[in-house]
């Protein structure tokens, strides 16, 4: 219990440094609107195009914005050595993780939740009839993908470059879920829906979340230690 | 020491010998590939070496990580180093012989996939090994990416044949080794052992050159200081 509340705890600070700034948000839906907008000059597509590739695109710019906002998640705790605070604090060195995960889900969720919404508008694509679904897809992918980017966040901030650093790491660690992310998504608004591929990919999602959400936990401390 | 390593060198040099006479020699030449497909036992090779190079990265980042030992560490660095070369012969020599074969240098086939995902992997690791600065960080923080890197490839590999079980591609047949003639097997063998003690050799001159960088460097902190009391 009393790991639950550390956690709680951390989460909530998390999302009360980002209420009081709006850094992470504005930056991420900013940053996602740019891609859409850049998306729709490389390639113009029609209907019939969007149909083929609007699942790709969304993902790619999920994954972009993505990076962008976790990008800040430890980098922000550099200055002014709030991290080591946080290390000095009494709690346990996973929950920090774990916090600082559900944060990051929270943010990429919500942002991806309005930029489908924007891209449903902008390319007239149809997402409402299958949304219960589509929310499932992005949770499983989101969680695998910010369970990794998290940790990595964490590894970066160690670096000289860390904005670099991030999507070098991340992005070929990730290539599983952006892979069955974007077959499980096509599925979900291909007509018909394919259920049976997607529940295929829904799987390998779920199977992927579960073993990147566990061995973050088991190395998080090795990363934080001084 | 040194005699070992000769000898480890030497025994190296004989299997490449034995490999390339296997392969050039006693191998038959492929019917409808022809010469080219010799560029087969290399490619195999490398990608066999290359492949398990990554869980000897692993292992020896688990064992840093438990016994917090240097060594491991640099053990865990030069493997990965080594092993990036062996890969990128690997995906060198894949489009050499995909280009007459296939009619295309690459396809985004499962296997070529995910050695291109590990190649990756592999630069990101030595990427953040050059951009860590204090050693011991640099050691926690690499031994963390190559467990996740390690665990990675497995499922890269896993999620990209179920992906191309459902869309089959024409260009790969049903595997270029069901049905290998036997010499064929035997130089492949041959080549892989080869290539095996040839790692074993630049893995152990890597850990050496490494161990030989760090005690210059104390050498020269000594120095310093030595410098500084005299004057």
């Amino acid at each position: 219990m009393k790991f639950w509340n550390q956690t709680a705890a951390i989460l909530m600070k998390d999302l009360l440094t980002e209420y009081r700034t709006k850094d992470v948000l504005t930056s991420m839906l900013l940053f996602g609107l740019l891609v859409i907008l850049m998306f729709n000059f490389a390639f113009e597509p029609d209907s019939e195009e969007i149909r083929k590739f609007g699942p790709g695109l969304l993902w790619m710019t999920f994954i972009f914005a993505g990076l962008l906002g976790m990008n800040r998640s430890f980098a922000g705790e550099k200055e002014n050595d709030a991290l080591e605070g946080l290390m000095l604090s009494p709690v346990k060195w996973s929950s920090i993780y774990l916090g600082k995960m559900l944060a990051n889900l929270l943010f990429l969720l919500l942002a991806q939740a309005i930029i489908l919404c924007l891209f449903s508008l902008l390319f007239n694509y149809g997402i409402w009839p299958r949304i219960g679904w589509m929310a499932a897809i992005t949770f499983l992918g989101t969680l695998g993908f910010a369970s990794v980017g998290t940790l990595l966040a964490a590894v970066s901030a160690n670096t000289r470059m860390s904005e670099v650093m991030l999507p070098v790491l991340l992005v070929p660690l990730v290539l599983p879920v952006i892979l069955s992310v974007v077959l499980a998504t096509a599925a979900n608004f291909a007509q018909p829906p394919e259920e049976r591929v997607m529940f295929f990919w829904m799987q390998v999602l779920a199977a992927y979340d579960i073993i990147f959400v566990t061995l973050p936990l088991m190395t998080f401390e090795y990363v934080l230690e001084k | 020491m040194v005699g070992l390593q000769k000898r480890l060198w030497l025994v190296a040099l004989l299997a490449m010998i034995a490999a390339l006479y296997a392969i050039f020699v006693l191998a038959p030449v492929e019917l409808t590939m022809g010469i080219v497909q010799k560029i087969f036992y290399f490619h195999v090779a490398s990608a066999w070496v290359g492949f398990l190079a990554i869980y000897l990265v692993c292992f020896c980042s688990l064992r840093f990580l438990r016994k917090r030992d240097r060594q491991w560490d640099v053990r865990a660095a030069s493997a990965a180093e080594v092993g990036a070369v062996f890969l990128t012969l690997n995906l060198v020599s894949g489009p050499i012989w995909a280009k007459p074969v296939w009619g295309i240098w690459w396809t985004w086939d499962a296997r070529l996939t995910t050695t291109f995902v590990l190649w990756l992997i592999y630069m990101g690791y030595l990427m953040l090994r050059r951009l860590v600065e204090s050693p011991e960080q640099r050691a926690r923080l690499s031994a963390v990416v190559s467990i996740f890197g390690a665990v990675n490839a497995l499922i890269v590999y896993m999620a990209n044949r179920w992906w191309r079980t459902q869309h089959p591609q024409p260009v790969i047949a049903g595997g270029e080794d069901s049905g290998l003639h036997p010499d064929m097997w035997l130089a492949l063998l041959v080549t892989v052992l080869a290539f095996a003690l040839l790692f074993f050799c630049l893995w152990k001159m890597g850990c050496d050159l490494e161990r030989s960088r760090e005690s210059v460097e104390s050498l020269r902190r000594t120095a310093q200081r030595h410098l500084r009391e005299v004057r």
